[in-house]
């Protein structure tokens, strides 16, 4: 399909608008919007982080999945329990494939399920006691665990347990920290006020416990913030960063350890990747520590090259001499890759419909391609992220915040792109559709995408997924018959 | 009221609300002076914020209380 003008895609809309009763409509309408590069501020033009609409399907999260999920569970030394019934942390449980080094279950617990599995009586009679019993049960079969967080579920905060007296009582018995976290899933609209919680948790019951402690220091530390290591990205991150001269202090959280968090502070710059879930913390250490932070985008080759230069401004010559060599370095091997690739995806057209970064994030490695991002959305993204979106996204592109699933197929239908990037909820759907999907948020069990290594492999996928055969099989045989017979009759 | 965080960008103060996600260029402040700062905060999105005058913070960013007086949300 050819590229829209603004009053298509404004019409389109319009059409798409159309089913909903008046006062959903009203409502709706808000969260779509028409690109306008020339826009400075997103604030009139899309509302984002309302509370989703009752009867249209949503594909977000709740806060306990922000936290549990996304923060605090890919800390592999410590053990985060699903604090409630049993289905929120056994359906959470290993599926968001942050990747780390360690022998799960003697020092290291990211792919186990920890759950205080709640029964009536809990929700009767509270479930402190069940709880402090756990933590005895955890110390006592793990104790090589460094830390132990309590994520709560809904009831928790329903039946109002004291969840901090029993973390207090715990802590001091086994001097270990034990952090309790308010994130309910009815907290909030999305799972990002989970984010929210978990980064104020981390900042009251973790940060600040090496303050003063000796550490060796060097000009060239750095944290990397933000990044899960689904699929490994984190390893392919951190090689370019050591490659260019710095020293990688810390992972938030993919493969990280309650230590390097604790030393955080002492770094010299901290490199956020996820903006949208862990730019809480990265202004919480700049006012505190002062330590500076700035975001970075590591998917593609452009965008790294801008990204490993920006970083570099931040340090002295030597560290700058290392981005341009990593730079050179890994050029050939990437002007390889797109040599290879591009020809096969050139003019494809791309939409997608992500969490709170990536639809801006992946803009640059699909351009690389040479593909063309024609609609971006976000789950879960505030208005921040809209006003980074609107300058990477092309004129009259579409904008989604909080896409319904009518929405979002009517807009793929329209629009007919060549690849859907979203979800898992979303996959099937278009699968049966006959549209190429990626599943963008675990990297659909590829990965890692980040980094030169990633982009090779983000290439490959693409181009898997684009030109697949199986695209042009997902006709009925017997339909097929009838137009050959009938091309034979003819 | 409300919290806001006030740090230094490339040009000038910069205003960040974490509660509604604002985040903006600040175009004037009342006082600006190391005895007495604060006061009226414009901001490039037309919104008008007011902090207590105050000695100036010893580093920046400053989290602060400020009353919302004009000007979008």
């Amino acid at each position: 399909m050819s590229k829209l003008t603004r009053e298509e895609a404004q019409a389109l809309i319009q059409e798409v608008l159309e089913v909903y009763p008046e006062k959903a409509k009203k409502d709706r309408a808000k969260h779509l919007m028409v690109n306008d590069t020339s826009l400075e501020s997103s604030k009139k033009c899309i509302t984002s982080n309302r509370k989703s609409l009752p009867g249209v399907m949503t594909m977000r999260g709740c806060a306990y999945a922000g936290s549990k999920g996304v923060v605090w569970g890919p800390i592999k030394d410590m053990i985060s329990i699903s604090h409630g019934p049993i289905g929120c942390g056994q359906y959470s449980r290993a599926g968001r494939r942050a990747y780390y080094v360690g022998t799960t279950g003697v020092d290291t617990f990211g792919d186990m399920c920890f759950t205080s599995d709640f029964q009536e009586k809990d929700i009767v009679f509270g479930g402190d006691k069940k709880l402090t019993k756990l933590m005895a049960e955890i110390e006592m079969l793990f104790p090589l665990n460094k830390g132990i967080s309590v994520q709560s579920e809904c009831p928790i905060g329903l039946i109002g347990d004291d969840i901090e007296a029993v973390s207090k009582k715990v802590a001091a018995e086994i001097s270990k920290p034990v952090v309790p976290v308010r994130c309910e899933g009815f907290r909030g609209v999305s799972q990002s006020l989970g984010h929210h919680i978990a980064n104020d948790s981390v900042r009251d019951w973790i940060l600040s416990n090496r303050d003063g402690q000796a550490f060796e220091k060097t000009p060239y530390d750095v944290a990397i913030l933000g990044d899960y290591n689904i699929g490994g990205d984190a390893w392919a991150s951190r090689i370019l960063l050591e490659e260019m001269g710095l020293r990688v202090v810390a992972q938030w959280s993919g493969d990280g350890t309650l230590a390097e968090m604790e030393n955080t502070p002492n770094v010299k710059l901290n490199l956020l990747h996820c903006y949208r879930s862990m730019n809480y913390i990265a202004r919480h250490m700049e006012e505190k520590y002062g330590i500076p932070w700035m975001e970075y985008n590591f998917f593609g080759p452009t965008k790294i090259a801008e990204s490993l230069r920006a970083i570099a401004a931040h340090f002295d010559d030597k560290i700058k001499e290392g981005a341009e060599r990593v730079i050179e370095k890994y050029t050939p091997i990437m002007n390889a890759v797109i040599a290879k690739y591009k020809p096969r995806l050139q003019g494809k057209k791309v939409m997608l419909y992500i969490g709170g970064l990536r639809p801006r994030h992946t803009i640059g490695a699909y351009e690389d391609l040479g593909m063309e991002v024609i609609g971006a959305g976000y789950e879960f993204a505030h208005n921040d992220d809209y006003d980074r979106t609107i300058k990477e996204m092309k004129d009259a592109t579409l904008i989604y915040d909080d896409a319904t699933g009518h929405e979002l197929d009517e807009f793929v239908k329209a629009l007919k792109p060549d690849l859907v990037g979203s979800g898992i909820k979303e996959k099937y759907v278009y699968h049966k559709m006959g549209v190429p999907f990626r599943q963008m948020h675990s990297w659909d069990y590829s990965g890692p995408y980040h980094g030169y290594d990633g982009f090779a492999i983000f290439a490959r996928d693409m181009d898997m997924t684009v030109n697949n055969p199986c695209w042009n099989m997902l006709k009925a045989p017997w339909l097929k018959q009838d137009a050959a017979a009938l091309q034979q009759a003819a | 009221m409300a919290n806001i965080m006030i740090r230094k960008g490339a040009d000038g103060y910069v205003f960040y609300m974490p509660k509604r996600d604002i985040e903006d260029q600040i175009t004037s402040l009342e006082f600006d002076t190391p005895e007495k700062w604060g006061g009226e905060i414009k901001l490039k999105n037309g919104g008008i914020y007011f902090i207590e005058p105050q000695t100036a913070p010893e580093r920046l960013p400053y989290s602060v209380r400020a009353k919302r007086i004009d000007g979008v949300e």
